[in-house]
């Protein structure tokens, strides 16, 4: 087989050392009773090519060719070849997390790079090495928010995403803490700031938003952030949507920022791969969950990286934990860190501006939902035809619509979210327009 | 043939923001083919930034310099072996990058409509059904993200299960040689821990564990073959025992590895337990992710499974989230889907027979490097090891070297290191998984530097305790890093002129 390099001779030669005259020795001394006593039914191994030909198969079952105008946490944008060039690296691909810092100041150094530009991006003092993704690290910042505040409840808006809303859930669920969602404004699309007054309690940890949020809309940071720290509570602020931050103001008066990086050259890739961030201030750095890399000297006196303040981390710390996160998504961290060297600073303003402006020729002339300044996304009433009859005959044109709201906000369900990027062309979006008017 | 290492140029690299020259760009965007929108009137200039401050600017060439360069301080399986233990590094198949970004696939989001995404759907049913042969469970979920993810899935599940028959019950026994985060999981799952010494032999002490389990134990976690390579030699009675106890027994399948083709939990009582994509199946570690955590259960556990669960319907493969007894979702979406393209393209590349074949070479590894280093470093557990072998530095220590030092010393004879100083239950540990993937000639390379180093600490153990020295960067000072953090890159304070 390709993939083991060994003849049988050599087999041989080193099953003689071990006084071993078959192979099968070697596991001779386990229980009868748990041995398998057939083959795996699986199919005998495959050549590259036909291995090939078969993932290519089912990519066609799948939709290709097609303008696709979803976004909801998993965006289109254009992946700078530079982006695969380096993290096929074997050195990159092939690597350990850098525990062995003498042999891993590459992955190192990157890293230090990445912490530094989320820092940058979301106006924190200190990130982390990346997170699973956008869902999983607003319970792990809510459980951050708790042990920084000595309080067990949170409260989230219903404009963050469904899907990270329930994995939330998820984890609250079992650990016994109590999550409150706050409404909406049904006109703006933006949180209700008076049902958020009434829910603050004096045992809020935090509240979570996403901003733009689910519906596309730009939530009010700053207020929201003044009502929480009233009651002393924290901010968390979330993000799906990376190239936001090109344009956006950062939300300096948050506590903690997750979000998701998927934006920054890794594709939908039907979910994931992709990578989450925690960012936080300087003085709740030790309450961070994950790896987080530092500037450090080596022997000879010269700068050198090295992973650090492990005293937080499951391998030191046990059931003592800030996390249970062990490996994270480092490569995909990697695939970013090098998109963003590739649009610095100028490019990421005018990517932004592009998705901007793409989302805003969309969204013109069509019945908006929502009233709030949007982004790249946008909610629009389907004009009394059914969300799902408008996607529909838009794939006779192919063309994959938006996402039909009703089925995580039943009260929306006359409507779709659209999403454009620097990757929409016009024709396209006219068609769009042309199947909702 | 000569030995690895040899010492070669090197040069620094500046990081991203000091290379950084306001103008320089890496990037062209295609013209707008709409009108561009200013973004402060339709924003509101409170909501959108002047610039994003000190990011760098930098020019292509520079980029793939930078990276390409920094990418040469880094060692990989790429370039030789990676013993480290329970880590499994091995060979990554470049053909299952390639397939990972085949584009109906990679370009497919995850709210594409089902009738379109079918083939999709189907990779994600082939694997499972093919994890499930392998472990013998009854049913798999691909949606954890990494193993760590997919322990709190499992316990959760095991959670939602007691919880269903009336009583969550309140705490979990783990091993004191099991990996950190195992405790750490059962912690987030609100489970107190209780501390299960092994017996002499470094195994699960079923005498012991009998006395500590009760009507409040919730489960047992275990993992097998343990960390110190070994099989469980009692683990049917130990599931048979937690079972008699109405408690579950999850296995962290770290090292899974050592068992496909030969024997499968499933088969000697394992209830529910995760697979660490990025071990076994071979998808890169890629220096720390991602990795994928996929979790196989038994039947009593499958009601509870997190939602979505892929469902054939006629002829239509759909994503069914109406599962009332759920734990509900832990992650957006159906998981770190690309890392699953892969592993099934690897499990493809073997097939069931070779697969088998791929175990018994792991076994065979790990044994021959035992065999030929236990003259030269002291093994402290002697009963027979699968996958991995574990020594500890007591001969070394008496002279004043521990592993962490031998560690780096192998550095300098072009290893990755071993496992350093785990598992806990072994004094000065040396943790080494070869793996399948390596040739005679690379273990052969391995274990002369090993033995090599055995005799430099006999004759000059000082020598040893400042290595490495053949690295472009000799030994990090951590303690200061830790001491004062400095976690991201900030300007120089600028100069002040009058005082020049």
């Amino acid at each position: 087989m390709r993939y083991l390099p060994k003849s049988d001779a050599e087999r041989k030669e080193m099953l003689a050392t071990l006084g071993m005259d078959s192979i099968e020795r070697l596991y001779a001394h386990l229980p009868k009773e748990v041995l398998l006593d057939r083959p795996l039914s699986i199919a005998p191994g495959k050549s590259e090519y036909e291995i090939i030909d078969w993932f290519r198969a089912r990519g066609d079952e799948n939709a290709v060719g097609y303008a696709c105008f979803l976004g909801a946490g998993a965006y289109y944008h254009y992946r700078p070849v530079m982006c695969d060039v380096v993290v096929s690296r074997g050195e990159f691909l092939t690597s350990y997390t850098p525990y062995q810092a003498e042999m891993a100041q590459g992955t190192l150094t990157t890293i230090f790079e990445f912490q530094t530009m989320i820092c940058q991006l979301t106006g924190m003092d200190v990130a982390n090495a990346s997170m699973y993704d956008g869902s999983s690290a607003i319970p792990e910042a809510a459980m951050m928010a708790m042990r920084i505040t000595g309080r067990h409840k949170v409260l989230v808006a219903r404009t963050v995403h469904p899907e990270y809303r329930a994995v939330l859930a998820t984890y609250a669920k079992y650990q016994g803490v109590p999550v409150a969602e706050i409404a909406y404004d049904p006109e703006t699309g933006k949180l209700d700031l008076d049902d958020l007054a009434a829910k603050l309690d004096a045992q809020t940890a935090a509240v979570i938003i996403q901003s733009p949020n689910f519906f596309g809309c730009l939530e009010d940071t700053a207020k929201i952030a003044a009502l929480a720290h009233s009651k002393g509570a924290l901010l968390v602020f979330s993000f799906a949507e990376a190239v936001s931050l090109g344009l956006l103001e950062p939300p300096h008066e948050a506590d903690i920022v997750v979000g998701e990086m998927q934006s920054f050259a890794h594709p939908p890739s039907y979910g994931g791969p992709y990578a989450g961030i925690v960012a936080t201030k300087e003085k709740y750095m030790r309450q961070l969950p994950g790896r987080l890399a530092g500037e450090t000297k080596d022997s000879a006196g010269n700068r050198a990286f090295c992973l650090t303040l492990s005293t937080r981390e499951q391998h030191i710390r046990r059931e003592k934990a800030t996390s249970n996160i062990c490996t994270n998504q480092a490569l995909i961290a990697l695939m970013a860190t090098v998109f963003m060297s590739v649009y610095g600073k100028q490019g990421l303003r005018e990517l932004a501006v592009q998705n901007l402006s793409k989302a805003h020729y969309l969204a013109g002339g069509l019945p908006l939902r929502f009233s709030g300044p949007f982004f790249n996304e946008f909610a629009v009433s389907t004009n009394g035809k059914s969300p799902e009859a408008v996607n529909e005959a838009l794939l006779s044109q192919k063309i994959v619509g938006g996402l039909p709201l009703g089925k995580y906000y039943p009260e929306l369900s006359g409507c779709l979210l659209l999403c454009a990027t620097e990757m929409s062309r016009r024709e396209q979006m006219d068609k769009v327009k042309g199947a909702i008017l | 043939m000569p030995g690895k290492t040899r010492n070669h140029i090197s040069q620094n690299e500046a990081l991203l923001f000091e290379m950084s020259s306001p103008g320089k760009k890496g990037y062209q965007l295609p013209d707008l083919d709409v009108p561009v929108v200013d973004a402060a009137a339709v924003l509101g200039t409170e909501n959108t930034r002047e610039e994003i401050t000190d990011f760098p600017e930098v020019s292509e060439v520079e980029v793939i310099r930078h990276f390409t360069r920094l990418s040469t301080w880094n060692y990989g399986i790429d370039l030789g072996l990676f013993p480290l233990g329970s880590c499994t590094m091995k060979y990554n198949p470049r053909v299952n990058e390639t397939v990972a970004r085949t584009e109906g696939l990679a370009w497919a989001h995850p709210y594409q409509p089902e009738s379109l995404s079918q083939g999709a759907l189907k990779i994600a049913v082939e694997l499972e059904q093919a994890l499930a042969e392998i472990t013998g469970m009854d049913a798999v979920t691909l949606q954890p993200a990494a193993g760590a993810h997919g322990e709190l899935t499992g316990v959760l599940l095991i959670r939602a299960l007691l919880e269903s028959r009336g009583n969550p019950r309140k705490k979990i026994i783990i091993p004191d040689s099991a990996h950190g985060t195992n405790p750490a999981t059962a912690a987030l799952a609100g489970y107190g821990v209780a501390n299960l010494k092994s017996n002499d032999k470094g195994l699960v002490d079923v005498e012991a564990l009998a006395k500590l389990v009760d009507e409040d134990t919730a489960a047992l976690m275990v993992t097998n073959p343990n960390t110190i390579g070994v099989f469980e030699e009692d683990i049917v009675k130990v599931t048979s025992l937690m079972h008699s106890k109405g408690a579950l027994v999850y296995m962290d399948g770290a090292n899974m590895n050592a068992l496909v083709g030969i024997t499968r939990p499933g088969d000697f009582g394992i209830d529910v337990m995760h697979l660490n994509l990025h071990k076994t199946f071979s998808t890169p570690h890629g220096g720390g992710g991602p990795g994928a955590g996929a979790v196989a259960v038994k039947a009593h556990l499958e009601p509870f499974l997190p939602i979505p669960r892929v469902v054939r319907i006629g002829e239509m493969l759909r994503l069914d989230e109406n599962r009332p007894q759920s734990i509900g979702r832990v992650r957006a979406f159906l998981g770190n889907y690309g890392v699953l393209i892969r592993a099934l393209a690897y499990i493809m590349a073997h097939g069931g027979p070779g697969l088998r074949n791929a175990t018994l070479d792991a076994l065979l590894n790990a044994n021959y490097i035992r065999k030929a280093l236990e003259p030269y470093f002291d093994l402290p557990y002697t009963n027979p090891s699968m996958h991995e072998c574990v020594f500890s530095d007591d001969r070394q220590a008496a002279k004043g070297v521990k592993t962490m030092d031998i560690a780096k010393r192998l550095i300098d004879y072009g290893f990755h290191p071993y496992t350093v100083a785990f598992p806990l239950i072994v004094h000065g540990a040396l943790m080494i998984e070869p793996t399948e993937t390596e040739s005679k000639a690379e273990l052969d390379a391995f274990i002369e530097a090993m033995i090599a180093i055995a005799k430099e600490v006999e004759s000059d153990a000082s020598f040893v305790l400042k290595a490495p020295y053949h690295t472009r960067t000799p030994r990090v000072d951590e303690t200061t890093a830790a001491r004062k953090p400095v976690l991201r890159w900030k300007p120089q304070p600028a100069v002040n002129k009058a005082a020049d």
